[in-house]
């Protein structure tokens, strides 16, 4: 009696509303959500030499993180890759903005030479860099045995290998935070700017009081998703460095890569746990973003 | 005046020298790729092809390792993720603006989640899970695990948010059901943001490079991505070779950036601006 038709119908329209989600939901299931659950269930497991999980562990896996010195030495490596990237990215990046922002000639030629960078895949830039950091017979090399500077080891320096590793990343980087920055200074208000250039304020001052306040949202998100990102990053690190010399270019991802597939080393219950750590690393972040500081971010 | 002109030039000074920094790898990358071995292996190596251009790296790149092949399976990749992301991101969008969806703000967070866990953080299952169905080698263990995203539902939502309800209003009254007003009406008319997503898409299927690496073995299934990265080790010695074919990788990807600039912008700032 309670079930009035307009309830039922109610349920019906719901049913059919739902429907339309189950294609993306069955993928989320089975390659997002099953796996989280299985990444969990692994990183409590041991593995036997062929891959198989040898049954339950508990947190000896974790408890093995913190005390291989190999991963310590992975965190620290992680710590200086994502701020040596993240930084000079969109410092440079925001640069090329301000500066693409005057009145310069050909600005549309320019703008979208410095996007190119953006067209490149990982794996594209990486070999194109491999090639330039070449010892041997590097470009690199070349121009700075013009000046007399003595071959240098770019990529197999202990004390180099992760400043050229970044150095590629900042560069792949560069298109993309150009393209946000220059989106957010595309839309600054003009009436803000007419109204502080008429009370005097001009180049310096106003980019510094005036603009730079106003794209705090843009910058503010590059810093967030750039981070992410940077942790992410594999692909340039299996290309150019492989995580040498001596660990020094090993982040977390690539750390991953190497205990679960890299010469058949099937440890996939260390490296679960490894990626539990990714996982709250950047949940944690993704929370920071939402809560504390977007209230410090300047919005309109 | 003076100092206005002034500024002005010390602008052009270091924009120029960043754009000659910023520019040289894609310049190298383009004049390398026409090298011979005389020019890249001398040292200090040549800026340009001294010695004469090599169009012949290419077709050595296409024959050393089964490039062709390999495009071939990036080009399908990249269509299926593409259609699939578009497919499954537009009926979701779909149900959580246009019709009485149960538990709306829970099914709209369960979507949202998606976009928060990165993707190598469950990479292991999903290895084990493709290589147990014996996908491994194949398009469809390529594609699968990105039919869907967080982000396109999201992206396609905020547009159909913005679709005037005295439209669909009419469109009911003509008698259009949820298919047809999707289809001829709502999707036509959303065509800037539908391209946004399926550039988007496009361009980090194409570029992808952890998934496909582990997806493949056999190099005649494997993406062109991770055939440039085999060709660098194991033919280190011709980097024009090794250059041509990153300029066969990188092509459809410079045209989209060059001629889909707007559309790019328009997808990547979604989350940037509220």
């Amino acid at each position: 009696m309670s079930a009035t038709p307009a309830a039922a119908q109610r349920r019906r329209d719901s049913l059919l509303a739902f429907g339309y989600l189950v294609p993306a939901l069955v993928i989320f299931g089975l390659f997002i959500f099953w796996p989280l659950v299985k990444s969990v269930l692994l990183s409590v497991q041991g593995t036997d030499i062929i891959g198989n999980p040898s049954g339950f562990v508990g947190f000896v896996n974790y408890s093995r993180l913190f005390t291989d010195p190999e991963f310590l030495q992975v965190l620290g490596v992680t710590f200086a890759f994502t701020v040596l990237t993240v930084v000079p990215s969109i410092l440079i990046a925001l640069l090329i903005a301000l500066l693409l922002q005057g009145r310069i000639r050909a600005v549309r030629f320019f703008r979208t030479a410095f996007a190119l960078p953006f067209a490149f895949s990982v794996a594209t830039a990486s070999v194109i860099f491999g090639v330039l950091y070449n010892p041997a017979s590097g470009v690199l090399n070349g121009l700075l045995s013009y000046v007399g500077v003595d071959k240098v080891q770019w990529l197999t320096d202990p004390d180099l290998a992760i400043w050229s590793v970044s150095a590629a990343t900042v560069w792949m980087q560069l298109g993309y935070n150009l393209l946000v920055i220059s989106a957010g200074l595309g839309a600054l208000p003009e009436d803000v700017l007419e109204a502080a250039r008429l009370d005097g304020a001009s180049g310096f001052r106003l980019q510094r009081t005036i603009v730079m306040p106003l794209i705090t949202p843009q910058l503010f998100f590059l810093v967030v998703v750039g981070t992410i990102h940077a942790l992410q990053s594999f692909g340039q690190i299996k290309i150019l460095t492989v995580g040498g010399p001596e660990g020094t270019t090993t982040t977390l991802v690539y750390s991953i890569y190497e205990q679960a597939f890299a010469n058949n080393n099937s440890n996939y219950g260390y490296a679960s746990a490894q990626a539990m750590v990714l996982l709250v690393v950047v949940l944690a972040i993704t929370a920071l973003q939402f809560g504390v500081l977007e209230r410090k971010v300047f919005y309109r | 005046m003076r100092s206005h002109r002034r500024a002005n030039l010390g602008s052009y000074l270091v924009l120029g020298s960043l754009f000659l920094v910023v520019l040289f790898p894609v310049y190298y990358g383009l004049v390398g790729s026409l090298m011979g071995e005389r020019d890249t292996n001398s040292f200090p190596p040549a800026l340009w092809p001294k010695s004469g251009a090599h169009p012949e790296n290419y077709a050595d790149a296409l024959e050393i390792i089964p490039l062709g092949n390999q495009y071939l399976t990036s080009v399908l990749q990249t269509t299926a993720i593409t259609l699939g992301q578009l497919v499954t991101s537009a009926l979701a969008a779909y149900a959580f603006v246009f019709l009485n969806l149960r538990w709306r703000a829970f099914w709209f967070a369960v979507f949202l989640s998606t976009m928060m866990i990165p993707y190598e953080s469950i990479i292991i299952p999903n290895y084990l899970l493709v290589s147990q169905w014996g996908l491994k080698d194949t398009i469809a263990g390529l594609a699968l695990p990105f039919l869907a995203t967080g982000f396109g539902a999201f992206l396609l939502r905020q547009s159909f948010l913005s679709f005037p309800m005295e439209l669909r209003d009419a469109a009911r009254v003509d008698g259009a059901g949820h298919f047809r007003f999707l289809f001829s009406i709502l999707l036509p008319l959303s065509r800037p943001s539908l391209a946004a997503l399926g550039i988007y898409s496009a361009l980090s299927a194409w570029n992808m490079y952890f998934w496909p690496l582990l997806a493949t073995e056999d190099p005649r299934h494997q993406t062109i991505q991770i055939g440039i990265s085999q060709l660098q080790t194991s033919d280190g010695d011709s980097p024009g070779m090794v250059l041509a074919g990153v300029m066969l990788a990188l092509f459809p990807t410079l045209l989209l950036v060059i001629f889909g600039q707007r559309f790019i912008v328009r997808g990547l700032t979604a989350g940037a601006v509220k």
